[in-house]
């Protein structure tokens, strides 16, 4: 059976991880490469690496450490953050990503999607959504839900999937950080209305949130951050719970 | 030992280059006809679309060079797929090195989502290829098209229904799963590919 995927996802800064690591008995915790290989030993089935450099500098450094990554890490990876056009895609994938995660860039300029799936293939193509639920909608942002746009999410995703897209990453605003649970009926909703993965992201605070995104959200896969970088939550000790709980997880 | 990857108009080829230096391997990435007859172990991977990979394989004489080599040989992926009878992707004529077919995937229910992608678990696992590789491990798949069961099936997966993981013929060797992407499992089956 098709396992449903736990993914960790690292902020980098600069070549470095951001937002505190805390790992027991781990000292390389701001090394993106050293922690998305130890998160690949623990279990994790695909990593997340999301660039919130803004500089040239800190790009090319970026494109050097998705280097590392791949000479280091033997499951499937995903990049994001700065994608604004095909040959930002291209530089990634020579790198040795496996899929790319476009965000506003896509929002602004939606044939990019269809671009990005004509060259390289549906399945590099992740499009991420940031949404917050106002009023019974669930309004898409722009930079890192910064910028407010006309588009509800549900409209936007299967948008997205008509024009390419492989899977969808559904980051809720209004979950996250929160660690309350993920936004499980919008993810349903999703799972329905689509076609392609849609993976689950916003909310994670305890193993049963993981749960219930793929029983009753019907997720794919969800991805987290903070509980696993503070070590709240192992990656083992989740994928045995899951187990227990019925979820189809690779151990 | 001298390693060549097939070079051609697929994708993911720097995936399997990564892969191997990561089990100690530097592949030479080729389309030198003299080069790749020379090699100790030839890698022919890729993920692409059937009909258009064919053609630029015929168009500079790979496909007639792949069939004629003699060392060890995996295909990876649409590689796979290519070295079967014929893929229904573009009605494309292969190279007919298994005697399997390749056809898509049809859901049956809402949730049966296609492209196939993720980690699913292999059985049936035969030859030294899965040397030290268990039943029910998982290994990394993204695909849409499957090589039905043959008699050169070495190893079952199910995705909708039952079909060929991986598939054997005298040299050649080929899985549908990206054993440079599956962890310790697919590091297992890339250097038994190397040991043959």
């Amino acid at each position: 059976m098709l396992a449903k995927r736990i993914i960790p996802c690292l902020d980098v800064k600069d070549g470095q991880t951001v937002k505190g690591v805390n790992f027991v008995n781990f000292r390389h915790a701001g090394d993106p490469v050293e922690l998305g290989h130890q998160y690949s030993i623990q279990g994790a089935d695909e990593l997340v690496f999301l660039d919130i450099t803004a500089s040239h500098e800190g790009r090319k450094t970026f494109v050097d450490m998705v280097r590392k990554v791949a000479d280091r890490v033997s499951i499937p990876f995903t990049v994001g953050g700065g994608i604004n056009e095909l040959k930002d895609v291209d530089v990634l994938l020579n790198a040795g990503a496996d899929k790319v995660s476009i965000n506003s860039a896509a929002l602004r300029n939606p044939g990019l999607i269809d671009e990005v799936s004509a060259h390289f293939g549906s399945q590099v193509c992740v499009v991420a959504i940031d949404a917050n639920l106002e009023d019974n909608l669930w309004r898409c942002y722009l930079n890192g839900g910064r910028i407010p746009t006309d588009k509800d999410l549900f409209g936007w995703a299967r948008e997205a999937q008509e024009r390419g897209a492989g899977e969808i990453l559904f980051i809720s605003m209004t979950h996250d950080g929160v660690k309350k649970g993920y936004p499980n009926e919008a993810l349903a909703t999703l799972a329905d209305n689509l076609n392609i993965p849609v993976i689950a992201s916003g909310g994670a605070g305890k193993r049963e949130h993981f749960r219930d995104a793929f029983q009753l959200g019907k997720a794919d896969a969800a991805l987290a951050a903070s509980v696993f970088h503070f070590g709240e939550i192992s990656i083992p000790e989740l994928k045995t719970y899951l187990k227990n709980e019925g979820v189809t997880v690779r151990l | 030992m001298n390693v060549v990857i097939i070079k051609y108009n697929a994708g993911n080829i720097h995936s399997v280059v990564h892969g191997l230096r990561r089990i100690g391997v530097e592949p030479l990435v080729t389309d030198d006809k003299a080069l790749i007859r020379a090699a100790d172990k030839v890698i022919f991977p890729g993920v692409g679309e059937a009909s258009s990979t064919m053609a630029y394989l015929r168009e500079h004489g790979l496909d007639t060079l792949i069939k004629s080599l003699t060392q060890p040989v995996l295909g990876i992926c649409i590689g796979l797929q290519l070295m079967c009878r014929h893929s229904e992707e573009g009605d494309t004529a292969c190279l007919g090195i298994f005697d399997a077919d390749v056809k898509r995937f049809l859901p049956q229910r809402h949730e049966d989502k296609v492209p196939h992608m993720g980690w699913n678990t292999l059985t049936n696992l035969q030859t030294p290829l899965f040397e030290g590789v268990g039943t029910g491990d998982y290994v990394y798949y993204v695909h849409s098209y499957y090589a039905a069961f043959c008699e050169q099936t070495i190893a079952r997966t199910d995705y909708l229904h039952p079909y060929s993981a991986a598939l054997h013929k005298d040299n050649f060797f080929a899985t549908q799963f990206h054993p440079e992407k599956s962890s310790v499992a697919g590091e297992r089956v890339l250097t038994n590919f190397m040991q043959l």
